[in-house]
């Protein structure tokens, strides 16, 4: 495993790599893209998670999301432009067309419907629009890149019914699916129509009972295997831990609180805070020893975690720092309306992100040992 | 390692107790087949092992189980995991992770085994049940086998010294159920575990049983014994033992190799009637000349990327009755959903009635083909049998009381307020069928019809097709088991890897295979018999 540090991921064995990294990555990029309107940059952050997603992205349904969240955000730019050009206040020298104006009664101050769309409105609206789209693509380079279900099963050992809780309501969203479309056939095999609120009300009781059905003999299964054993603690220990939990929680409030409002004093704030945080967490660690679980092959966060997080790091903080210091560069020129330029160190350090690509080490399946295709797939589909 | 003292066990709302008085004892080391009717409360008994019955599904249980020692009442069962490895029926529902890996270690992980040894029980469990080129894969992605293999991967990792299985084979094929009896057998000699297993195909693990349970329900004590023993006078038997029944063999024959060994003066007997085992009902069925009922040619269909049919051709006449037969994902399902419509070829065409299926909606549809699937329940919609007759009559727009007609001489004596999730497997084949048949349909599509039956709901599922068949209708019927096939079908048809490999009359067919050739025409063999009313026909003629 330690061989991943080579250079260029080729060499690497496959691997998981720690979701966590992938998570702080994504992070570290869509923070990066916050900070600017230049649309060079932002297409650039595009550009270098969909490189990494395509090179890391291992061979899963879930893998899928990047293209989802790319088309989302497309329709999120396109919704920002339709409102600037519906909505607009004409604000702007350049008018590319004018729409008839609808009046509007005067407690309506502000807003307009119609009128002339100016060019500098549309390219505000369509920059604006292109941040959200980007952090939107990082979220689903994230989605692509991280295992949902390894990044649950690295939850702290207090909080691991939560994450089953979450796996086992991930694995059924499919078998709904499959359901439906089991319904859906039942209905055509007995002449009725498949489409239509009739149809989808009498499957919804179906899809339901079949899906409690298969929670209840999920539940027998999980309980005969093991779930929910549970190692011997003191007494005084629970009550412990419980309180810490209790004691941390309550800090945080109060010191969140006082942070927040002006009249209570602002040291007190911070030390509650701090306290509070620290106390919850010795109660997570506390109480977790409740649990006797084990972890089969956690994921390791090695050379390949820290490389890959970095390289996340590097360019939110670089484009926070430019941000602080020389604004102008990030902003995508509106007003007056000029091609925008690339600045040199916020793109060099976007294109840091893109190490990631080559320290990650590849995903597992996705190299030489792709499993044979099974002919089964076809049977289990048509049952489902 | 397994002892039930005086055990009963009564489900809430229940009249009648499930079980009554059972006492029994599993010496360790044993392979223990569990078998009775359906509904006789085989599960029941296998859920007490593990505690699962009562603390999980409720009701009252009496008397003591004890599992190496340990008191069923004091652990649930999750407290027995370390002890008790139990498989459910269906493999896929008992999944809780999504990959073949990380499903052997979760027991382990949740009894808190260190990681060095998870990690070295993993690679030994995946080595053991064949499972090492499957580790990465998705568990829905599986074929049935391969499935139950996992499951019961899944549950040996953490060393139970009992396996549990409730009817690990009756949803694979004949070359899938070799390969789970297969681990099976390498647990029982290789580990000592002890297996407790229920299963209403007899004919395919009978002979690797050291003992018998025979559950007769209905309050009656259980039949414990050897399998001669068991045998001689059980409700349920394979075909093999029939025939030593009718043959008067002793001891018993259970295999198909101490059959044959038997068989030499039978086979002479029976040699000068040969010609009786070609039944008129099999070689010439009373089809409706020239009225063809479905017809494909060079029918393509693809799931995605994946080819499942590879330009089948195929044509049916009323009055026959098909079996189309293949391993698992050979394409006979595809087929099936081909022929109603749910797949559109991507090449070639399919014709029912004249017309193209996928083009037909509501009373057109039913009134010229009808599918039972699978699993029969997901026709079914109404809360109470009488409502689920109902509703078809108005979906086929048939007379009221059409559907109930049809019920009641395919299985007399179901109660209209009864809730259809309450019908024994058989019952509900017999719903399931009714309402298709309301329609009329001149064609009737079975999936994997005997998933789940006994032999007698078997026996009864044979005598309906076969009037059917008579009827008119063209009966067309996807299965895995052999004896099925053999006794019922006109014609077989064999798919491999979505292509027709052979077509023809059952006695051809099946005879020559030596995966789909029944029991008895194993065992008599080159004499063309394939079940055991047809010997015994022959032999009232010959006496």
């Amino acid at each position: 495993m330690s061989r991943t540090v080579n250079a260029l991921g080729e060499r690497a064995l496959p691997r998981w790599t720690h979701p966590a990294a992938w998570w702080a990555w994504a992070l570290g990029l869509a923070t990066a893209a916050s900070r600017t309107t230049n649309p060079l940059l932002l297409l650039l952050v595009v550009a270098v998670a969909g490189w990494v997603v395509a090179r890391r992205h291992p061979d899963a349904p879930w893998s899928r999301s990047y293209a989802v969240f790319l088309k989302l955000g497309l329709v999120v730019v396109a919704l920002r432009v339709a409102f600037a050009v519906v909505l607009g206040s004409g604000v702007g020298e350049h008018v590319i067309v004018t729409l008839p104006e609808i009046p509007l009664p005067s407690w309506f101050a502000g807003v307009s419907l119609g009128g002339p769309v100016t060019l500098e409105e549309v390219l505000l609206a369509t920059y604006q629009g292109l941040v959200l789209a980007t952090m939107l693509a990082c979220i689903g380079a994230a989605n692509s890149l991280a295992n949902p279900s390894r990044l649950l099963a690295s939850v702290p050992a207090a909080l691991y019914e939560v994450g089953v809780a979450v796996v086992v309501a991930m694995t059924f969203a499919p078998q709904l699916v499959d359901d439906v479309m089991r319904v859906r056939t039942a209905r055509r095999l007995r002449g009725r129509s498949e489409r239509g609120v009739r149809a989808f009300a009498g499957s919804v009781m179906p899809v339901l009972e079949g899906a409690l059905e298969r929670a209840v003999d999920l539940a027998a299964a999980m309980d005969s295997r093991g779930y929910g054993r549970t190692g011997s603690v003191s007494t005084a220990m629970r009550r412990t831990s419980a309180g810490l939990l209790l004691g941390g929680l309550l800090g945080i409030a109060v010191g969140v609180y006082a942070l927040l409002d002006d009249g209570t004093p602002g040291t007190l704030a911070l030390p509650l805070l701090v306290i509070g945080a620290i106390a919850g967490a010795v109660g997570l660690v506390l109480s977790g020893r409740r649990s006797i679980r084990t972890r089969y092959r956690p994921d390791p966060w090695a050379l390949p975690e820290w490389l890959v997080t970095l390289s996340g790091v590097v360019p939110a903080v670089v484009l926070v720092v430019v941000a602080i210091h020389d604004p102008v560069s990030l902003v995508g020129p509106v007003a007056p309306p000029a091609w925008p330029t690339l600045p040199l160190l916020p793109a060099a350090a976007i294109l840091v992100a893109g190490v990631a690509g080559f320290v990650a080490p590849p995903p597992p399946g996705s190299v030489a040992v792709r499993p044979l295709p099974e002919p089964a797939r076809a049977e289990t589909e048509v049952a489902a | 390692m397994i002892r039930f003292e005086d055990v009963s066990v009564t489900y809430d709302g229940a009249v009648a107790p499930v079980l009554c008085h059972v006492d029994l004892h599993v010496p360790e080391g044993e392979l223990v087949l569990v078998v009775g009717r359906t509904g006789t409360g085989k599960s029941t008994l296998l859920r007490c092992v593990n505690g699962l019955v009562p603390h999980f599904t409720g009701g009252t249980l009496s008397g003591r189980v004890t599992v190496a020692g340990r008191d069923t009442r004091l652990h649930p069962p999750r407290e027995l995991a370390d002890v008790v490895g139990i498989v459910p029926q269906d493999p896929l529902s008992g999944f809780v992770t999504d990959v073949v890996e990380d499903e052997l270690a979760y027991g382990m992980e949740s009894i808190g085994l260190a990681p060095d040894v998870m990690r070295r029980r993993v690679e030994e469990t995946l080595d053991l049940l064949g499972l090492a080129d499957l580790r990465h894969r998705a568990l829905r992605t599986l074929s049935g086998g391969q499935r139950q293999r996992v499951a019961i991967g899944a549950v040996l990792t953490t060393h139970p010294r009992v396996l549990v299985l409730d009817e690990p084979t009756s949803a694979l094929d004949p070359g899938a159920a070799e390969e789970v009896l297969a681990a099976l057998q390498r647990l029982v000699h290789d580990l000592g575990v002890t297996v407790l297993l229920a299963e209403h195909r007899l004919e395919r693990v009978v002979q690797y049983a050291d003992r018998v349970v025979l559950v007769p329900g209905g309050g009656l004590p259980l039949v414990v014994g050897t399998p001669t023993e068991v045998m001689e006078t059980a409700p349920v038997a394979p075909p093999v033992v029939e025939l030593g029944r009718l043959a008067g063999w002793s001891p018993l024959p259970l295999t198909v190799r101490d059959a044959r060994r038997a068989a030499g003066p039978l086979s002479e007997r029976l040699a000068p009637y040969a010609h009786l085992a070609l039944h008129p009902a099999r070689t010439s069925p009373h089809v409706v000349a020239g009225d063809i009922a479905l017809s494909t040619r060079d029918v393509v269909v693809r799931h995605g990327q994946v080819p499942a049919l590879r330009g089948v051709t195929l044509t049916a006449e009323r009055g026959e009755i098909v079996a189309v037969m293949g391993r698992n994902g050979a394409g006979k399902s595809t087929l099936l959903s081909t022929l109603v419509g749910l797949h559109v070829p991507s090449a070639g065409a399919a014709f029912v009635g004249g017309m193209t299926p996928s083009s037909l909606r509501g009373r057109d549809l039913v009134s010229r083909v009808g599918l039972v699937p699978q699993e029969p329940t997901d026709l079914l919609v109404a809360d109470r049998v009488g409502d689920e007759c109902a509703a078809a009559d108005r979906d086929a727009r048939a007379a009221g009381g059409t559907t109930r007609a049809v019920l009641d001489r395919l299985a007399p004596g179901i109660d209209d307020d009864t809730h259809p999730r309450d019908l024994s497997e058989g019952q509900r084949l017999a719903l399931a069928l009714s309402v298709v048949l309301a329609g009329e349909p001149p064609v009737l599509l079975l999936d994997e019809p005997t998933r789940g039956l006994d032999y007698a709901a078997k026996q009864r599922l044979v005598s309906t097709l076969r009037t059917l068949a008579d009827a008119g209708h063209c009966v067309v019927l996807a299965t895995h088991d052999v004896e099925l096939a053999a006794e019922v079908a006109t014609r077989v048809v064999v798919l491999a890897d979505g292509e027709i490999v052979a077509d023809g009359p059952a006695t051809d067919v099946v005879v020559g295979s030596p995966m789909f050739a029944p029991q008895v025409s194993k065992v008599l063999s080159p004499q063309p018999w394939l079940t055991v009313s047809d010997v015994a026909a022959a032999l009232v003629v010959a006496s």
